[in-house]
C-alpha cells in the first residue's frame, strides 16, 4: 500500500515536463560510479545464489577424502576443504545465507522499529518516553556483544542469529524513524492533512512514512552489509548457520585451523563477505547523496 | 554546568533500569525449564532442584528480577556455573587485558584515522582524498575476524615476525606483551580507524571553510600553522568525543579479535561463557559492558560541553 501510495506521490515521469524527486533520485544514482559497481555486483551476487546448484557442478556439503585441501587448480578454482569438499561450491552456496540473514534480519529491524518510531515521535508524550528510553538502554549494549547473548540464549541457528541481529539492529530504526517523524509531521503538508480532519493512523502511514522513506532505505542499506558482518562473525563463533550447511562466517572459522597448510581456505570466504559489504557501502554512499536533497 | 550533569545523571535512570530489564529478560528466552538447560548434561533431579532455588526459579519473574537487581548493585552478579568462581571476581580479572588491547587500538585509530582524515580534508579533490576515501571504504567493509586470520597468516606463518597467538601480560614483559598484542590491535583499530577519518575529514572540510581560517590565511600564516593550529584544534573537539563512542564497536570487536589471537580477555570470557552455558557469566559481560558504554557516553558529552565555551554558558 505504502509502495503505491509513494508511486502515486512520487510519478516518475511528471507531466507537466517537471522531474519527479524519484526520477531525479534515480538519475542521481545512475551517474554516481561507486552505487553502480556496487549494484552491480550484488545483483551478480544474488543470481549466483539463486543460480548455484546450476553454477558449480559440486555437492556443497558432500565429502570427499580423495581431495582434501587440494591447492587451487583447473579443477577446483578455490581450491578444496579439509573434508574435500569444493571451496568455490561452499561459497556460492553460502552467499544464500549471508544475503539472506542480511535482508531478513533488517526486515525484521524494519518491521518492529519503524511502527515504534512512528508512535513515538507522532504521538509523543508518555509512550514517546518509554519507547525513547528502552532504545537508549538497547543502545547502549553494543551491537555484536547483544547479538551473540540473544543468539546464545534463543540457540544456535540461523534462524535464531537472523531474529537476533534483527532485534539487535532495531533501535537504530526507532531513533531513525522517531527523528525523521518530529521533523516532518511539522511541515505544512501534514498540518493541512490534519486539518481536513483525516484521521491520526492515516496521516502517519500516507502523510509522514513516505516522506522519511528514503532515510529508511538508505539506513536500511548500510546496516544489511552491518547485519552480514554480524552473521559472519556469530557463523564463525557457531552460533549461525549450523555444519555442515555452508556459510562464510563457519568456513573461516574451519580455514582458521589449517592457515598453515591451505590458507586459500580463509582467503575466498572473507573476501566475498567484505566484496559484498563493500558492495553495500558503496550503494548505501550512493543512495544517501541521491536522495539528499540539499545536493542539486 | 552542575545543572547539565545532574540532568544527564538523571537521564540514566530509566537507561540503566531498561538495561537490567533487558539483560534479565535474557534469561527468559531459554527455550523449556531454564533450571535444566543450566544443569547442562547434570540430569540429577537434585542438581536440578539446588539450581532452582540458588537462582529463585521456583518464583514470580517480578521477585526474581529484584532479587537479581539487589544482587547486581551490591556487586553480585552470580556465580559461574563451570569455574565456580563469582562473576565479579572472573570480570574483574580479564577485564586489564582487554583494556590494554582496547587503549592500543585507540591510539592506533586515532594515528591513522586522524592524520588520514586531515590530509584528505587539506588535500580534497587530490589522489590522497581519494585514497584515504578507499582506505575509509576498506576499514569499514573488512571483517576484522577475517583480517585478524590474514595478519596472522602473513606476519606469523610467512614472516614469522609475531606470535600467532597467547598473551604476556605487560607487569611480566613489556616487548613480548607489546608484540602478541600489537596484531589484535591493528584489527581492533582498523574499523575505527576508518570511522575517525570520516569524521576528521568532515568536521576538518567545515573549519577550513569558516571565517577564522579565512582571517588567518588573510594574515599571511604559513598554511602548515593555519591548519594545524588554527582549523585541527577546532575540527578535533567533535571528532575525539564521538570517537569516545565508538569504544561500543571496539568491546564488540574484542569478542572477535580476542577469540582469534586466543586472548584470555572479556571477549573470549564471553564466547567461552556461551559454549559453555554459563549464562550468569553471559549476563555478568552484558551488563559490565552496557555499564561501561554508557559511562563513556556521560563522559563524552560532558567533555563535549567542557571544551566547547559556548555549550557550557
Amino acid at each position: 500500500m505504502v509502495d503505491a501510495t509513494l508511486a502515486a506521490r512520487l510519478p516518475l515521469a511528471a507531466d507537466d515536463g517537471v522531474e519527479s524527486p524519484a526520477r531525479r533520485a534515480l538519475r542521481r544514482l545512475v551517474r554516481r560510479r561507486g552505487a553502480m559497481v556496487g549494484l552491480v555486483v550484488l545483483v551478480t551476487f544474488v543470481l549466483l545464489a539463486l543460480a548455484a546448484p546450476w553454477v558449480t557442478p559440486y555437492d556443497p556439503i558432500a565429502q570427499s577424502w580423495l581431495t582434501v585441501r587440494k591447492a587451487p587448480s583447473a579443477l577446483h578454482w578455490f581450491g578444496t576443504d579439509e573434508v574435500g569438499r569444493d571451496v568455490l561450491t561452499r561459497v556460492v552456496f553460502g552467499a544464500r545465507a549471508s544475503l539472506m540473514a542480511g535482508v531478513i534480519s533488517i526486515a525484521i529491524a524494519l518491521t518492529v522499529g519503524v511502527p515504534l518510531g512512528l508512535v513515538a515521535g507522532y504521538l509523543g508524550g508518555f509512550l514517546d518516553a518509554l519507547i525513547s528510553r528502552l532504545t537508549d538502554a538497547m543502545l547502549a549494549c553494543p551491537f555484536l556483544i547483544l547479538a551473540i547473548a540473544l543468539a546464545a540464549f534463543l540457540g544456535p541457528s540461523l534462524g535464531n542469529a537472523m531474529i537476533a541481529i534483527g532485534i539487535t539492529a532495531t533501535p537504530i530504526f526507532v531513533r531513525l524513524t522517531r527523528g525523521q517523524v518530529m521533523a516532518v509531521k511539522v511541515e505544512d503538508y501534514v498540518e493541512a492533512a490534519r486539518a481536513v480532519g483525516n484521521p491520526r493512523w492515516r496521516i502517519a502511514l500516507v502523510h509522514i512514512l513516505p516522506n522519511i522513506l528514503p532515510a529508511l532505505l538508505v539506513q536500511a542499506t548500510l546496516s544489511i552489509a552491518a547485519a552480514i558482518i554480524a552473521e559472519a562473525a556469530l557463523s564463525f563463533l557457531g552460533l549461525g548457520q549450523q555444519p555442515p550447511a555452508p556459510s562464510w562466517g563457519s568456513m573461516l572459522n574451519a580455514a582458521q585451523r589449517f592457515l598453515v597448510n591451505a590458507p586459500w581456505m580463509a582467503v575466498w570466504p572473507g573476501l566475498a563477505i567484505f566484496v559484498t559489504v563493500l558492495s553495500f557501502n558503496l550503494l548505501g554512499d550512493g543512495l544517501r547523496d541521491a536522495l539528499d536533497p540539499r545536493e542539486r | 554546568m552542575l545543572t547539565f550533569l545532574g540532568n544527564r545523571l538523571l537521564q540514566l535512570i530509566p537507561t540503566l533500569f531498561f538495561v537490567s530489564v533487558i539483560i534479565f529478560s535474557l534469561q527468559q528466552l531459554l527455550p523449556g525449564d531454564p533450571a535444566t538447560i543450566m544443569a547442562g548434561e547434570e540430569r540429577d533431579p537434585a542438581v536440578i532442584e539446588q539450581i532452582r532455588r540458588q537462582y529463585r526459579l521456583d518464583q514470580p519473574i517480578p521477585i526474581q528480577y529484584f532479587y537479581w537487581v539487589k544482587g547486581v548493585l551490591t556487586g553480585d552478579l552470580g556465580e559461574s556455573m563451570r569455574i565456580k568462581k563469582p562473576v565479579r571476581e572472573l570480570i574483574l580479572e580479564k577485564l586489564p587485558v582487554t583494556m590494554q588491547l582496547a587503549a592500543m587500538a585507540i591510539v592506533i585509530a586515532l594515528t591513522i584515522g586522524v592524520s588520514a582524515g586531515i590530509v584528505s580534508a587539506v588535500k580534497k579533490g587530490t589522489l590522497w582524498d581519494y585514497a584515504a576515501n578507499v582506505f575509509a571504504l576498506w576499514g569499514l567493509s573488512t571483517p576484522n575476524f577475517w583480517l585478524g586470520i590474514m595478519m596472522i597468516f602473513l606476519f606469523s606463518v610467512e614472516l614469522g615476525w609475531l606470535p600467532a597467538s597467547g598473551y604476556v601480560p605487560l607487569t611480566e614483559d613489556w616487548r613480548q606483551s607489546l608484540a602478541s598484542t600489537i596484531m589484535p590491535a591493528f584489527v581492533l583499530g582498523n574499523a575505527i580507524a576508518a570511522v575517525l577519518m570520516r569524521h576528521t575529514r568532515s568536521a576538518m572540510l567545515q573549519a577550513l571553510g569558516s571565517d577564522y581560517v579565512r582571517t588567518a590565511r588573510a594574515k599571511g600564516l604559513f598554511e602548515r600553522s593555519v591548519v594545524l593550529k588554527h582549523a585541527m584544534r577546532n575540527a578535533l573537539t567533535p571528532v575525539i568525543t564521538l570517537g569516545a563512542l565508538e569504544l561500543g564497536t571496539l568491546l564488540s570487536g574484542a569478542v572477535l579479535t580476542e577469540q582469534i589471537f586466543t586472548i584470555p580477555g572479556f571477549g573470549k570470557l564471553i564466547v567461552d561463557a556461551v559454549f559453555n552455558r554459563d549464562y550468569a557469566v553471559v549476563q555478568g559481560v552484558v551488563l559490565v559492558t552496557a555499564t561501561i558504554y554508557i559511562a563513556l557516553n556521560l563522559i563524552a558529552d560532558v567533555a563535549y560541553v567542557l571544551v566547547n565555551p559556548r555549550l557550557r554558558s
